[in-house]
């Protein structure tokens, strides 16, 4: 039980590394504010290219470059990207290998996301949009993406609760994020303290999100 | 134009360094899966018993299989592996790097299973287990052999995206040094100096996983109909 306390709750060593952390919090979130409309807004062209695209070869391209990305996990994107470019002498920084791997990785996941609420918007919406005088793009901004939107909420926000646990990745080329910072302290500090803090840190800012999450999904089921 | 392409190439697929290294990439590749496999297994196997712990409707233990698919799936699975892989150890419990990511790994899945699984049992309506129950059989026979099939049927298409984003985590494991593929794609892209292996890492994940992703859509669509 001590060993618990002195090696996993250590207030001294808590004390001592939290403003360390907080400034990994703080790039935790703002580079999850930075990838994540990055992603929704890949995606959401993904799938508007998936359903609504009227050339056959457009379409299939977008359904290989979802799976694609679909099929490589996160962090084996990073590592290419980041130890990879570089054979090409193309140097690339670490917020520029972070944010180019996540925007693949995350616009396959939003498209998917999207599709399935483009899909469920019945086509008679977008026939009687036309029908009005609206032009096809007039349309799909403000008829169909608006109820897409409306019908995957759940989903939009049960992604980007993903992507912010998924920035913790990072942490692997050395991007100074909640984890890494831990990390560092860590060794620091010779104790695995600082990692249970961030682990406490992201259930602070996780956990209230996941129970809104499951609200809506649970609102949504009744709904239904 | 071609001299650049062949120099691409020659980078990033050389056949010398391929010839080298494939065997390690090969054995990584059966780490992964053997990981990969076990996780799933163990992950849904507890989700579901979590589930039907939580149908007996207990208050203390609905509040415990609640609060614990809330932390884990608050928790980043990555932070989660380095505290059992570096904190456990100075508790008393090392763990290896494969038994580190099963074990995160299966609490993750089983916090994600129970949800989608509790979700199936809920949409049933309540008189499948009454009507079960007056036929004679006990709570258990007809959790077991009325509810939990028709749960679990619903409980498929949503599971499935979990299943494979979670074993595609089993690359987290390189991170505690698990030698699964990533992690012997980089040792032997850095003792070699070469992308090569990082190549054929990507190779391989591709050849595991993209007919799991394909087969999922697959099986979306036909679950779908029914």
């Amino acid at each position: 039980m001590e060993a618990l306390q002195q090696n996993f709750f250590n207030l001294p060593i808590y004390a001592q590394v939290f403003p360390y952390l907080l400034q990994g919090l703080w790039t935790t979130i703002w580079l999850s504010a930075l990838v994540i409309p990055l992603g929704a807004a890949a995606g959401l062209v993904l799938a508007l290219v998936l359903s609504q695209s009227r050339r056959r070869s457009l379409r299939w391209a977008a359904v290989a470059f979802i799976d694609f990305f679909r099929a490589f996990p996160p962090l084996v994107l990073l590592v290419f990207v980041y130890f990879g470019l570089p054979f090409l002498g193309w140097e690339i920084p670490k917020l520029g290998a972070v944010v180019l791997g996540f925007l693949l990785n995350n616009a396959a996941y939003f498209a998917e996301v999207f599709r399935a609420g483009l899909e469920a918007v019945a086509p008679g919406q977008m026939e009687a949009a036309r029908s009005t005088g609206l032009t096809r793009l007039q349309a799909l901004r403000h008829v169909v993406i608006p109820q897409a939107v409306k019908n995957v909420m759940p989903d939009l926000v049960s992604n980007s609760i993903e992507v912010v646990k998924l920035t913790t990745i990072a942490s692997v080329v050395g991007l100074p994020e909640l984890l890494r910072a831990a990390r560092d302290a860590q060794s620091l500090v010779y104790n695995p303290s600082p990692v249970v803090l961030a682990a406490l840190m992201y259930l602070a800012l996780l956990w209230p999100l996941t129970r809104w999450m499951a609200r809506l999904e649970h609102r949504r089921t009744t709904a239904r | 134009m071609s001299g650049d392409t062949s120099g691409l190439i020659f980078t990033f697929f050389n056949q010398e360094v391929a010839a080298r290294y494939w065997l390690q990439i090969l054995q990584g590749l059966g780490v992964t899966v053997g990981v990969g496999l076990a996780v799933v297994v163990t992950g849904v196997l507890l989700g579901l018993a979590l589930a039907v712990l939580r149908a007996l409707h207990i208050r203390l233990i609905t509040w415990m299989v609640v609060g614990f698919a809330d932390v884990m799936r608050s928790l980043p699975p990555l932070i989660l592996l380095i505290v059992v892989y570096f904190g456990f150890p100075s508790i008393g419990l090392p763990l290896s790097a494969f038994a580190t990511t099963w074990l995160a790994l299966s609490l993750v899945l089983a916090a994600y299973a129970e949800e989608s699984i509790w979700a199936g049992i809920v949409s049933l309506p309540v008189g499948q287990m009454e009507a079960a129950r007056s036929t004679g059989l006990r709570w258990w026979q007809a959790m077991a052999w009325v509810v939990l099939p028709q749960a679990l049927r619903r409980a498929v298409p949503p599971l499935t995206n979990r299943v494979i984003s979670i074993t595609k985590n089993t690359a987290l494991g390189s991170v505690v040094a698990l030698n699964e593929i990533l992690n012997q794609a980089q040792a032997a892209s850095s003792t070699s100096g070469n992308p090569t292996p990082l190549t054929l890492g990507a190779l391989a994940y591709l050849l595991v996983f993209l007919p799991v992703v394909v087969l999922a859509r697959w099986m979306e669509r036909r679950w779908k109909g029914r």
